[in-house]
């Protein structure tokens, strides 16, 4: 179908956005990267009135080493953070996340800042981001707050933005020595949102997991970490029994509505597999074995 | 504020000024205002990749690309590619292996199978699945495409090599 009629406008600077933003009423959207908007909008599930471009905003822009995190731009598009030298080097898991977003076609345009905006539950960056430990940096007209990701995603495609309040960058701590991460997902077709998906790091201490985190995607209305299941291998080795331990404690870390892909049993269930690859993928007794 | 929006941009090397509705999508814009009819509407929602064209170098989803917000940008389309002679190769290959079938997803799938090339040269036949995964054929007749894809591989390899 075709996209409703709107207005569109071009802004050139932050301080642009935020008067067109306010003055274009509350139905207005910012379009970035457009990679799910558009979509919307061809399905006539959102009317926005007016449009407001903000793929050119310099401010948004950039990869950047600040202190002891890695500033990454709402407006880097996947391909870019995928392929940028600083994520490489010290936020590893997104590049690693990268591949499985979509298709390459869309990952050339779609941005971060949008991934996050949208809150997909089903999306990877959005639970990236919270095992991470990533800061939101949220920017309105009168300045710019630190979110913390853990506490951004606040439901089903629902945020702690406020009314005009835009994602301006992401921070993200720089990787620790020893640190391991692995991202895993699984979907009917390649490219397809996740039925499943699990991102999960820890420090290797010889072959024990230290500070472990795991948060799962797909499984609810937005990421949700699994405490119980975290704390049933940390300070543990990965043998098959702690593993074992980790899958049972699952179960009441989530509780998975049904969707298109399956019934909540079917998710618990892949989601005890995606936990097990992860535990031995971090402890490198299932290096080579694909998800 | 309007809904119609001046835009200035090159396509195929040509350079060209429309007045466009906001809400216009670029395969609208390629199809409908400038006549090309080869990049093609399919689901028009992203999911099936027959609309692929390049966006400033880069293939994109056509119909996740407003028109409007591409003021001063440079497109490519499979007329273009054939014009230049750039996928000649593809294209000879894709007639050999029949992998043009009914044809409606073949522009989107010769566009990124260049794609493909251009960043991995020498791809194995599960990196050739991984990079078209998105481009739908509803001929279902993924494997001559694969192969079409895999033996234009192989002789750029031969020539560069010899």
């Amino acid at each position: 179908m075709k996209a409703p009629q709107f207005a569109y406008v071009r802004a050139a600077s932050l301080a642009e956005v935020f008067s067109v933003w306010a003055a274009a009423g509350p139905e207005a959207k910012l379009l970035a990267g457009g990679q799910t908007l558009l979509a919307t909008l061809a399905f006539r599930l959102s009317d926005p009135g007016t449009l407001v471009d903000i793929s050119r905003v310099p401010e948004l822009k950039g990869i950047a080493q600040v202190g002891d995190a890695v500033r990454v731009g709402a407006l880097t598009t996947h391909a870019e953070l995928g392929a940028h030298e600083l994520i490489r080097r010290h936020v590893p898991l997104l590049a690693q996340a990268v591949p499985l977003i979509a298709h390459p076609a869309i990952r050339n345009r779609g941005t971060i800042g949008g991934s996050l905006a949208y809150a997909d539950p089903a999306a990877e960056l959005p639970a990236c981001c919270v095992a991470l430990e990533a800061s939101i940096m949220a920017r309105t007209a009168a300045g710019e707050r630190r979110i913390p990701a853990a506490q951004f995603f606040t439901g089903l495609y629902t945020t702690a933005l406020a009314p005009n309040e835009l994602i301006a960058a992401i921070e993200f701590p720089l990787a620790k020595a020893g640190e391991r991460s692995v991202v895993l997902e699984l979907a009917r077709r390649s490219g397809d949102y996740a039925m499943a998906g699990v991102v999960a790091k820890a420090k290797l201490a010889g072959s024990t997991l230290v500070d472990p985190s795991v948060v799962f995607f797909g499984v609810g209305d937005r990421p949700v970490s699994a405490e119980r299941a975290t704390a049933a291998v940390a300070g543990k080795i990965a043998t098959p029994e702690t593993i074992a331990a980790a899958q049972a404690a699952l179960d009441a870390d989530l509780d998975p509505p049904a969707d298109l892909h399956g019934s909540p049993q079917m998710k618990r269930h892949l989601a005890r597999v995606l936990l097990a690859r992860a535990l031995r993928r971090i402890a490198g007794t299932e290096e080579a074995r694909a998800a | 504020m309007s809904s119609d929006v001046d835009i200035s941009l090159t396509v195929n090397g040509e350079r060209v000024a429309r007045r466009v509705e906001a809400r216009r999508h670029l395969i609208d814009f390629l199809r409908l205002d400038l006549g090309l009819m080869g990049s093609h509407t399919g689901c028009e929602h992203g999911v099936c990749g027959a609309c692929t064209v390049r966006v400033d170098g880069r293939i994109v989803r056509g119909c996740l690309v407003l028109a409007a917000s591409l003021d001063g940008g440079t497109v490519e389309t499979i007329e273009g590619v054939s014009d230049s002679g750039e996928i000649r190769d593809l294209q000879e290959a894709f007639v050999a292996r029949n992998a043009c079938q009914c044809g409606y997803c073949t522009p989107a799938m010769l566009l990124t199978a260049a794609d493909l090339l251009s960043s991995n040269p020498q791809p194995t036949r599960a990196e050739i699945r991984e990079h078209l995964s998105g481009n739908y054929c509803r001929c279902t007749g993924y494997h001559a495409i694969v192969d079409a894809v895999e033996t234009v591989a192989k002789q750029r390899g031969g020539r560069a090599g010899s």
